[in-house]
């Protein structure tokens, strides 16, 4: 019998295990995390793809959003934490002692949960790291206020009233915004932070939208508790489960034929 | 990975529709089993009423096919079914679009039997009936396997089916020479071919359902593959 052609048909899929190092944004080395003496991470490894959206996955308490914060080293804020283990980026261990955690917060952006805008204007929202970076320069910041709210797929919405205070905006527009403020900086990853569980379903859909234009031009990483989403949003998807990492696949491998029983068991809401 | 089950979701819910619409395929399974059964009983003892019965109990099946297929987008719709559910539920909606047209091959059977012209043709009519026996049993064994899900037993009868094609061939050589002893005798030699027809297309649509439940239960679509492949992924 001669067997179809499946190539034509096949989506193109990354090989995570053999990424060539040119297209790895990020790569996580034997992380292990402990808060005083609870152990939250065991043993993480995995290679996060350039402009391409990885979801993390899991149920609650199961790593996922610390795992998240190690990579802008969010985690450094907690006293009682302990980190081993390393995370590359451009083949730099980031908690190397030499690393300036203020300039790898510019090149990782976060976005948390609840939209977090400054009580200022929309404006001073968007150009307020650029401010701190020492730009001045009015027509400068105009623009960079400009493309940032149209890369965050805001601008219509929010052109007209410029000045206005950021909290007079709905919770959708400010979680757009904060999206905005972040890349107003140009990171190189965006880290989301179940970026969409304060909102309404309508406006999860638009940044949902707003996640598949960003991968154009960045890496983003994505911490969801819906798993629709992470299906419908990401490309990669990590599953952890009690602090290990138990699957990280292709997000169409991961939905249709999981390798793992507990992966399995979690995405079709079994009992684990 | 270790044997799937359809139960233990945290929604109950969800457990008893996926329970339900699998036992509705399984229901219309023996529907279609017995219709097939019919309609070479009316085929083998040339009789008409039970013809018309099998001709009008397609309906059934065919009203059967709507309903769980309907089942399937309502579960897809509410539940947004994932991995083996979605597999699942795809299982299904194939399935029983197989097993309807299963239940067309009865009918085309059965018409055979109430057609004057076919049964001029009696002694053909027979010749049909060792290779429908033999389409009733891989059609049992596939619902037995689709009901257990049981891969290895699947994969069997998909190898199997050769041997009704083999059948087939034998009965289309038969029925040649018929037509070239007397051209006459066409039409209703025709009328038995496509009896003839109608059960070795019984064999291929339960070695899709076999190709399905692979599927389902390894999640590998081994549609147009050779055997050799279709092992490895059995195995694997």
């Amino acid at each position: 019998m001669i067997s179809i052609d499946r190539t034509a048909n096949q989506l193109q899929t990354v090989d995570l295990a053999n990424l060539p190092a040119q297209d790895t944004a990020l790569e996580i080395r034997n992380l292990d995390l402990s808060y005083a003496d609870k152990q939250a991470l065991f043993d993480v490894s995995m290679k996060i793809p350039k402009k391409q959206v990885t979801a993390f996955i899991g149920p609650s308490g199961c790593g996922k959003s610390t795992l998240l914060r190690c990579i802008n080293r969010m985690n450094d804020l907690v006293d009682t934490c302990k980190i081993g283990g390393e995370i590359l980026l451009h083949g730099q261990n980031i908690y190397d002692k030499k690393v300036d955690v203020a300039s790898l917060r510019r090149n990782v952006g976060m976005v948390f949960q609840r939209p977090n805008p400054f009580p200022k204007s929309i404006y001073e929202n968007v150009v307020y790291g650029l401010r701190l970076q020492g730009l001045n320069n009015r027509r400068e910041l105009d623009e960079a206020a400009e493309r940032s709210l149209r890369g965050a797929a805001i601008w219509d919405e929010v052109k007209d009233r410029l000045h206005d205070n950021a909290f007079g905006l709905s919770g959708g527009q400010q979680q757009r915004l904060v999206i905005a403020r972040a890349i107003a900086i140009e990171p190189e990853v965006l880290l989301l932070d179940e970026p969409t569980s304060a909102l309404d379903p309508i406006s999860t859909l638009t940044i949902e939208e707003l996640i598949t234009e960003l991968k154009e031009k960045y890496t983003v990483v994505i911490v969801t508790h819906n798993m629709q989403q992470a299906a419908r949003v990401s490309d990669q998807t990590a599953f952890m489960y009690m602090g290990e990492l138990v699957e990280y696949a292709n997000t169409n491998t991961i939905f249709t034929t999981p390798k793992k029983r507990k992966t399995e068991d979690y995405i079709t809401g079994r009992y684990g | 990975m270790e044997k799937l089950n359809t139960n233990k979701h945290i929604s109950g819910q969800f457990n008893a529709e996926l329970e339900d619409i699998r036992n509705r395929v399984l229901a219309m399974g023996g529907l279609v089993e017995r219709q097939l059964e019919q309609s070479l009983d009316a085929l083998a003892g040339l009789d008409a009423d039970l013809a018309r019965t099998v001709i009008e109990g397609d309906h059934k099946v065919n009203g059967m096919e709507v309903a769980i297929d309907e089942e399937c987008t309502r579960i897809i719709a509410k539940r947004q079914p994932a991995a083996s559910d979605l597999r699942l539920i795809i299982t299904i909606s194939k399935t029983i679009s197989d097993l309807e047209r299963i239940g067309d091959a009865c009918v085309r059977i059965a018409k055979a039997a109430v057609d004057k012209r076919a049964k001029s043709q009696e002694p053909l009519l027979v010749s049909i009936e060792s290779m429908g026996r033999h389409a009733t049993r891989t059609l049992h064994a596939t619902l037995d396997a689709l009901a257990r899900m049981d891969v290895e037993k699947a994969f069997a009868l998909h190898k199997e089916d050769a041997k009704l094609d083999r059948e087939y061939e034998g009965i289309i050589r038969q029925l040649m020479t018929y037509m070239m002893e007397d051209p006459r005798s066409i039409p209703g030699v025709l009328d038995v071919l496509w009896a003839a027809r109608a059960v070795e297309r019984v064999g291929d649509r339960c070695k899709n359902i076999c190709e399905y439940i692979i599927y389902y239960v390894k999640g590998k679509d081994v549609r147009h593959t050779s055997y050799e492949e279709m092992e490895k992924d059995i195995i694997n």
